[in-house]
């Protein structure tokens, strides 16, 4: 297959563009990040994908697969630049994609999306609404961009779409979401809760995307599917296994201490993560592609801490 | 740690058919570690404390999906720890009894982690029917916190049931243990429900006893456990076909508290300064 994946110089873009070489397909990127040591059989286009030129790789290039990475997942001061990248860069991935007939688009979302409450249930289903909205309103780009994925399935019903709602991933490459959390020697805790995290090794979530995008463009793989690895981990494990030492705090006293003594920057709303669990039931997915991770939670961690 | 352990609550917990991962967690998070430590304290409060008899524990089944349906006694969770105790220390092989544990214990802090480590989910539809899904042994109070809410001199009589939980049986086809929980009352002898209190610690109540604090008497208890019940259907069926269903239950229940009533006030004597008969 002709895959094109966007955000390609991104540590996840790299690790799919390496799975899918692996796999013999053909690899396409955009970014407008450079990714100097890429491998020579990736063709690629140093665009930005909300420009015209972004348009002429979909127009000369003619791509099986799309694999949407181009978003961003850090918290950015810049609000109107997320939703620019994120629900802006979405559309017009989706809007070239119909355009140039290609046959299927995989959009990588983040397991984040369902929200952190006291009241949720563990194990979301795909069905469930995107608590996070309300709970941690700076991921409504993240959550705007996903449904309007989603969308897709009835707009343009002749592009196979797949959501992916991935949990959090972790590898030798110590990037990500909660490789920044668990950068530092000491990890901020909530004094009094202990939510169960699900981790999975990056390699197993690169092959995820790809299988998926196998799956949809050689199958009929189609929808919204929940994707995770092991079994989860309460988060005083995870640190422990990274090797770190966890500094549980009073509620009250995080929003004052993050960004500082060496502890993680994040937004006051992402305490609700570190109070209550979010966990996905990946069931569907495992059913409908075969999918099985290789690397369990302890491989995964010992895989951070001793990269 | 290993001190604070009970060398048979461990052999027991080893032995719970429960998958845990060799972190020690199962697949919701409950802790093997936490579970030894638990029970270790529960078994001294089950055995010398409290005095628990457990009486028809052989309806329990070994295996398999059921849930545990019984009234509320005591003003707190009592009735549940208690329970929880006697599925682990008398059945064999041991149960973890799984209860529902109220929303509030999710948002404070420390109940939160320690609810979640010991198997009692945050009380949703969707837990109860995931762990019935996973072959657990589901603990439910139907009585909710009206339940727990009993004054002392309330404390043989039952409140109206909610209906969900026989939906939840049908839809999971579980055999439902109806179970009744004898001494809760004596035992926390609740006069009043300071309830503006425990707002203030994001309780729904803090019950003030006779004596004033609300820590327990150490005063016999008893589970009684009914012959399993297994009702057809598939969960959607009008109000008033459940309500049927669910009155047969409360009445069994119901039949239970009457039954063991006699033998209970054998070993305890009401608090005669409450009034109480």
């Amino acid at each position: 297959m002709r895959l094109l994946i966007t955000g390609i110089s991104s540590n996840l873009g790299r690790l799919v563009a390496k799975v899918a070489l692996e796999q013999r397909h053909t690899v396409i990127g955009i970014d407008r990040r450079p990714w100097p040591d890429a491998p020579k059989a990736i063709e690629m286009h140093a665009v930005d994908l909300t420009k015209r030129a972004a348009e002429d790789v979909f127009r000369t290039r003619r791509p099986d697969a799309v694999v949407h990475l181009a978003t961003v997942t850090h918290f950015s001061p810049d609000a109107e630049e997320r939703y620019r990248i994120n629900l802006g860069g979405t559309r017009i991935v989706f809007e070239y994609a119909e355009r140039y007939e290609v046959q299927s688009c995989v959009f990588v979302g983040r397991h984040t999306f369902y929200g952190a409450a006291p009241d949720a249930p563990l194990y979301h289903k795909e069905t469930d609404p995107p608590l996070a909205v309300a709970t941690f309103p700076e991921l409504a780009d993240l959550v705007a961009a996903d449904l309007f994925a989603a969308s897709a399935l009835w707009r343009t019903p002749k592009l196979k779409t797949v959501i992916l709602r991935i949990c959090y991933m972790l590898g030798s490459s110590r990037k990500g979401t909660l490789a920044s959390f668990l950068e530092g020697r000491r990890v901020p805790m909530v004094f009094g809760f202990d939510p169960l995290f699900q981790v999975m090794h990056e390699e197993d979530g690169a092959r995820a995307i790809v299988l998926a995008a196998s799956a949809s463009t050689g199958g009929d793989l189609k929808g919204v599917f929940n994707v995770a690895g092991p079994l989860p981990l309460p988060l005083s494990s995870v640190v422990k296994l990274a090797g770190r030492t966890a500094l549980p705090l009073p509620e009250a006293a995080l929003p004052l201490v993050f960004g500082r003594f060496g502890l993680p920057r994040l937004p006051a709303q992402s305490i609700e993560h570190l109070k209550h669990p979010v966990v996905v039931d990946d069931a569907a997915f495992r059913a409908a592609t075969g999918f099985r991770h290789t690397w369990d939670e302890t491989e995964t961690l010992t895989a951070f801490r001793y990269a | 740690m290993s001190l604070l352990i009970d060398d048979d609550v461990a052999a027991r917990v080893a032995r719970l058919e429960i998958p845990f991962s060799a972190q020690g967690y199962d697949k919701y998070g409950t802790s093997k570690r936490h579970l030894e430590v638990f029970f270790t304290i529960v078994k001294r409060l089950y055995r010398s404390y409290f005095r628990v008899e457990a009486l028809g524990i052989e309806h329990v089944p070994p295996r398999g999906r059921a849930m545990i349906v019984g009234n509320h006694s005591g003003g707190y969770a009592i009735d549940g720890l208690l329970t929880v105790g006697a599925t682990f220390l008398e059945l064999e092989p041991p149960r973890l009894c799984q209860g529902m544990a109220e929303k509030f214990l999710s948002a404070l802090p420390v109940s939160s982690s320690w609810t979640a480590k010991l198997g009692h989910l945050t009380g949703l539809p969707e837990h109860a029917q995931q762990l019935l899904n996973d072959d657990r042994l589901l603990m439910v109070f139907p009585e909710g916190a009206r339940g727990t809410a009993k004054l002392y001199k309330e404390r043989w009589s039952l409140v109206r049931f909610g209906t969900g939980f026989v939906r939840l049986a049908l839809q999971t086809k579980s055999p439902i243990i109806p179970m009744a929980f004898i001494g809760g009352g004596d035992v926390l002898p609740t006069v009043m429900n300071l309830e503006k209190l425990g707002r203030l610690f994001g309780v729904p109540y803090i019950p003030l006893t006779a004596y004033g604090l609300p820590l327990p008497l150490p005063r016999p208890c008893s589970v009684h456990f009914g012959s399993p019940m297994v009702f057809s259907g598939t969960g959607r069926e009008d109000d008033e076909t459940i309500e049927k269903m669910v009155d047969e239950v409360r009445n069994e229940v119901r039949a239970l508290l009457d039954g063991g009533r006699k033998r209970h006030e054998k070993r305890v004597r009401p608090l005669f300064f409450l009034g109480g008969q």
